[in-house]
């Protein structure tokens, strides 16, 4: 492929894409507001995948885990974490939150 | 001296933090909600789909002396842990700035 990547480095990468593919539409098919405050949700997620990211550098540091070099992109951002985990932290919570806001849509319906 | 802490030992950590701060600190008790528990059905087999391709294919790969040894879909019954905790975390933090107006964008 072009610009030196494998196929099979999207590998990480692909579960991410999954992650936003089948939670962004809640937004819309519920009315959701979260994608709509931006700032809210991040204000929520960012503090979370702070600590959790510190926990991350922590296990890659002391090598409870590690990422295979082929399957992931490649980019690295500080404390050796790959890009893809910096976007795990930020698109799985935000997928939690649709997913709550979804719940709360169809609870309230039942409610009535 | 190595720093002798297992990835087991971290979750469990973890674990009793998110829950005290979900009750005590963002004061939501999300454990005891319907809401909660709705979201985490939903959420977990997703979960168990990811972790199984990031672990079956050695996307991540674990250090067999960091983790406890049991297996969920492939991946270390740690991960459901630390993504519970993630999810609580989140979930509680995004539930307070509600409370709080939660207008602002």
């Amino acid at each position: 492929m072009s610009l030196g990547l494998e196929l099979t480095q999207f590998s990480y990468f692909a579960m991410l894409l999954f992650t936003v593919t089948g939670s962004w539409w809640l937004e819309f098919a519920f009315k959701l507001r979260v994608l709509r405050r931006p700032r809210l949700a991040l204000t929520a997620i960012l503090p979370v995948s702070f600590f959790f990211l510190i926990w991350d550098a922590f296990a890659i540091h002391l090598e409870h885990w590690t990422f295979d070099k082929n399957q992931i992109l490649g980019l690295f951002g500080p404390f050796s974490i790959p890009l893809e985990e910096y976007l795990f932290f930020i698109f799985i919570p935000l997928a939690a939150i649709l997913t709550l806001e979804g719940v709360k849509v169809v609870l309230r319906k039942f409610a009535k | 001296m190595r720093f002798e802490l297992t990835y087991t030992q971290i979750t469990v950590y973890a674990l009793i933090i998110t829950i005290f701060f979900d009750m005590f600190v963002t004061k939501n008790s999300l454990l005891s909600t319907l809401r909660f528990w709705c979201s985490y059905a939903i959420i977990v087999p997703f979960q168990l789909v990811t972790n199984w391709w990031l672990t079956s294919r050695e996307i991540v790969s674990y250090n067999p002396e960091a983790i406890i040894g049991l297996r969920v879909a492939g991946a270390p019954v740690e991960d459901l842990i630390f993504g519970f905790a993630m999810i609580l975390a989140v979930m509680s933090m995004w539930e307070r700035l509600l409370r709080k107006g939660g207008t602002w964008r």
